[in-house]
């Protein structure tokens, strides 16, 4: 069976994961790559659970991805990062944005959020990176709506793929104005310790 | 390009000559008509339903157009009238209709699986398994549906309408237009009419049998053959995703009619063989019909949706290893879907609920006010249902001695699409039901399509906007009333005078989405600590700016809030105020 890579981009509806998982598309292709992207519009998008599955190779098939088999898990919020553990392929590499989202049940009380998430993520993954993407933001592109960039900064080292092709397709992808502080974050989202 | 399921159908659309293009949103089918109204050189509209969108297409059809008509697959039930006769007259241009089915119902209330349409409604079935194929099949299904005269259901399902791959796209080829000839015999289906097509129906489907087997998109891949696999759509990808080329596959495309002696070719040489299909045994049924023996729904679920993890466990008995352990190993709370912040339906459930009537709900956001905290709505069925069902529910407990009267809730896009004649029942009828009607202004669960009240067409130009206050009056209703939906006391005094009428009324909450662009800004609010004795009443709205932390106190997440006063307006302390101002509401 030809290698296929498996990539999952998790998240909040309304995150920005799948501006990302475009990117990240975009890159794939402009690399060479075939590529298949599957995401879910409608009910969940209201501020539900939502995955975005990207899988690239020489020849893909399934738009889906396995359980067991997702080589990398970029997530935006811990919570979903451990909901979508059991998608990890042993030694598979988990970037994970340090940012709490309370669901419905907790907001209400009803349920409690892990409060050791990071620990679980640490013991049951083979590579842990954590990324504090607001700060990122905030800090070294001003912006915060570019934490979804900065995260894809983190994903990039995590991937053989040119920075100067994910460069390009950042700026055809995010809205002109902000094209340099998406970049600043993207660096900023690859530098970050 | 790279381009999901729908976007490469509206490409098609494009490609092979559509110039007319109909359809009423409903996910996941939405995406095809919203990437095909930017091209110039096609009209495109949204149609108030389905069964209308599928007429406008049929009439364009006639007028010599190609038309591309889409709906979710619970869509097609609201358009099988004009359908299963369109089956009958045929068409001038060619017609494809798109069903997006929706397995699992990640966004639906059932699970249906619409190949079986193709059979029952007697129409030729494509069904694509990747976005080329979406494209490319559109169309195939403009040549056969003029070459046959007969409407082509093209069915897709989310992973196909919503998966995005690679796909070689070329210049768009006008198709001319067909000169509109009238004929009688072929567009009035009256009795006498209609049962000589009857007769040509089965001669066409016999035609199209011969056509599916020498159709190239019926396509036998040999490998070893141990085992052959018999498939179609998204079941094939799988497939071939777990057993690459291990196996030999005939991978059908045209599913209705299908290539029986294909089939009976490629099962002779095959030793064991396996139907891999989504739903139901649609292919296996007919093949086991041929005589063929063959492994199917003993392995293979005949539920929700397939995928490559299930091939390798039903098929191969294994299972990837998990790295990070069993899905449900660890205890997390579920991240469910909830309305959005400031949406103008939360406050209308919260009156309902405390007022403690049956809602007969209908379909679209408002079916978030379902689950707790709101747990308003009783019954949530199809599109236009809580009208109707509000009817019957308060005429039967007249009829059978008690005066029970039920509220149907309804959105206002649901409302043109089939609460319209709910409620002429209603008047006609003599009944006394309570309707409400949640006007934010859009189809918004579908992502803002504009509807017959938006004063806007799905091209963008300026329309008539129709104000349902006038439709409903018009139908006969006098007990109507417009609130704002932002305003609990109304609210109340609206509804109760609503269920205190002896006939039929309607109160329209009138309150744009909170979603929607350009909307007036309002200052969020916050929690004033030594107000708030932490009795939590606020979180019954179930606000997802509303924050609850283990300490029991309470406070407002300043950047989701919209200021909309909901929460301030149920707090019994006054708690909840402006920043730097006084209580609101």
């Amino acid at each position: 069976m030809a290698e296929v890579t498996n990539v999952l981009l998790v998240g909040v509806g309304g995150q920005g994961t799948l501006l990302a998982a475009r990117i990240l598309s975009g890159v794939l292709q402009e690399a060479g790559y075939d590529v298949k992207m599957s995401e879910v519009h409608g009910m969940s998008q209201r501020g539900g659970s939502v995955v975005t599955f990207v899988r690239y190779g020489h020849k893909v098939h399934s738009p889906l991805v396995e359980k067991g088999s997702a080589h990398l898990i970029l997530a935006f919020e811990k919570l979903e990062a451990l909901r979508w553990l059991p998608y990890l392929k042993a030694n598979g590499t988990i970037v994970v944005n340090d940012l709490a989202l309370l669901p419905a049940p907790v907001l209400m009380g009803k349920a409690k959020y892990p409060p050791n998430a990071l620990d679980i993520l640490e013991e049951k993954t083979g590579k842990l990176m954590v990324i504090d993407a607001a700060q990122v933001a905030l800090k070294e592109a001003g912006n915060i709506r570019t934490q979804n960039v900065a995260l894809l900064g983190a994903l990039a080292r995590n991937m053989d793929l040119e920075i100067e092709t994910w460069e390009k397709v950042i700026r055809e992808n995010v809205p002109p104005k902000t094209v340099e502080a998406n970049l600043k974050a993207f660096a900023a989202g690859g530098k970050y310790q | 390009m790279f381009l999901s399921g729908n976007e490469a159908i509206a490409r098609g659309g494009y490609e092979y000559g559509a110039s007319f293009a109909a359809a009423y949103p409903g996910t996941p089918s939405t995406e095809i008509i919203e990437s095909i109204i930017p091209y110039e050189e096609i009209y495109a509209e949204w149609s108030t339903n389905e069964k209308v969108a599928l007429e406008v297409g049929l009439g364009a059809s006639l007028a010599g157009a190609r038309v591309l008509v889409a709906m979710k697959h619970v869509g097609v039930n609201v358009a099988a009238d004009p359908l299963f006769t369109a089956a009958y007259t045929g068409v001038n241009g060619g017609l494809v209709l798109v069903t997006a089915d929706d397995p699992s119902m990640h966004s639906s209330q059932n699970e249906q699986d619409n190949r079986n349409i193709a059979p029952f409604a007697k129409i030729p079935m494509l069904e694509p398994s990747d976005s080329q194929e979406a494209k490319d099949l559109v169309g195939e299904g403009f040549k056969i549906s003029e070459q046959f005269d007969t409407p082509v259901l093209v069915r897709i399902t989310t992973r196909i309408a919503h998966g995005k791959g690679l796909v070689q796209c070329q210049r768009r080829q006008e198709a001319p237009r067909r000169e509109y000839k009238k004929d009688a015999a072929k567009y009035n289906m009256l009795p006498a009419f209609a049962r000589r097509k009857r007769v040509l129906i089965e001669e066409r489907t016999a035609a199209l049998r011969e056509f599916s087997e020498g159709f190239s998109y019926n396509k036998i891949e040999w490998g070893p053959k141990e085992v052959g696999i018999i498939t179609s759509g998204i079941g094939y990808q799988y497939a071939k995703e777990v057993f690459a080329d291990s196996v030999s596959y005939l991978k059908l495309t045209l599913t209705w009619p299908l290539p029986e002696e294909k089939i009976r070719a490629f099962a002779s040489q095959v030793k064991k063989l396996y139907v891999i299909e989504e739903l139901d045994p649609y292919l296996e049924t007919q093949i086991k019909a041929l005589g063929i023996k063959v492994i199917g729904k003993e392995l293979i679920p005949n539920m929700f949706e397939l995928s490559a993890d299930i091939l390798r466990e039903k098929i191969l008995g294994e299972g990837l290893p998990q790295q990070g352990g069993e899905e449900g190993e660890l205890d997390l709370p579920p991240r469910p879907p909830v309305l959005c912040a400031g949406c103008p339906h939360r406050g209308v459930f919260h009156v309902l609920k405390k007022m403690k009537v049956p809602v007969m709900g209908d379909i679209g956001c408002y079916g978030l006010a379902v689950p707790p905290p709101l747990e308003a709505v009783d019954s949530t069925v199809c599109m236009g249902a809580s009208i109707g069902m509000a009817h019957g529910f308060q005429k039967a407990s007249a009829w059978l001695g008690d005066a029970r009267i039920a509220v149907g809730a309804i959105g206002d896009s649901t409302f043109f699409h089939s609460g319209m004649t709910g409620l002429a029942d209603m008047v006609f009828n003599k009944g006394a039901g309570v309707v409400v009607v949640l006007d934010n202004r859009t189809t918004a669960m579908t992502g803002h399509q504009p509807h017959p009240g938006s004063g806007i067409t799905a091209k963008g130009e300026a329309t008539r906007e129709i104000a349902i206050e006038d439709v409903v009056r018009g139908l006969g209703v006098e007990d109507v009333a417009v609130v704002d939906a932002y305003d609990l006391e109304a609210a109340e005094k609206a509804i109760r005078h609503a269920l205190d009428y002896s006939g039929p009324s309607v109160v329209i909450f009138r309150r744009a989405c909170a979603l929607l662009k350009g909307l007036p800004q309002m200052p969020p609010l916050l929690v004033d600590e030594e107000r708030c004795t932490k009795c939590h009443i606020c979180l019954s709205t179930g606000c997802p700016a509303l924050i609850h932390h283990p300490d029991k106190s309470v406070t407002i997440d300043a950047n989701a809030c919209t200021g909309c006063t909901i929460c301030a307006q149920v707090c019994p302390f006054q708690a909840i105020v402006e920043v730097g101002g006084e209580v609101s509401g």
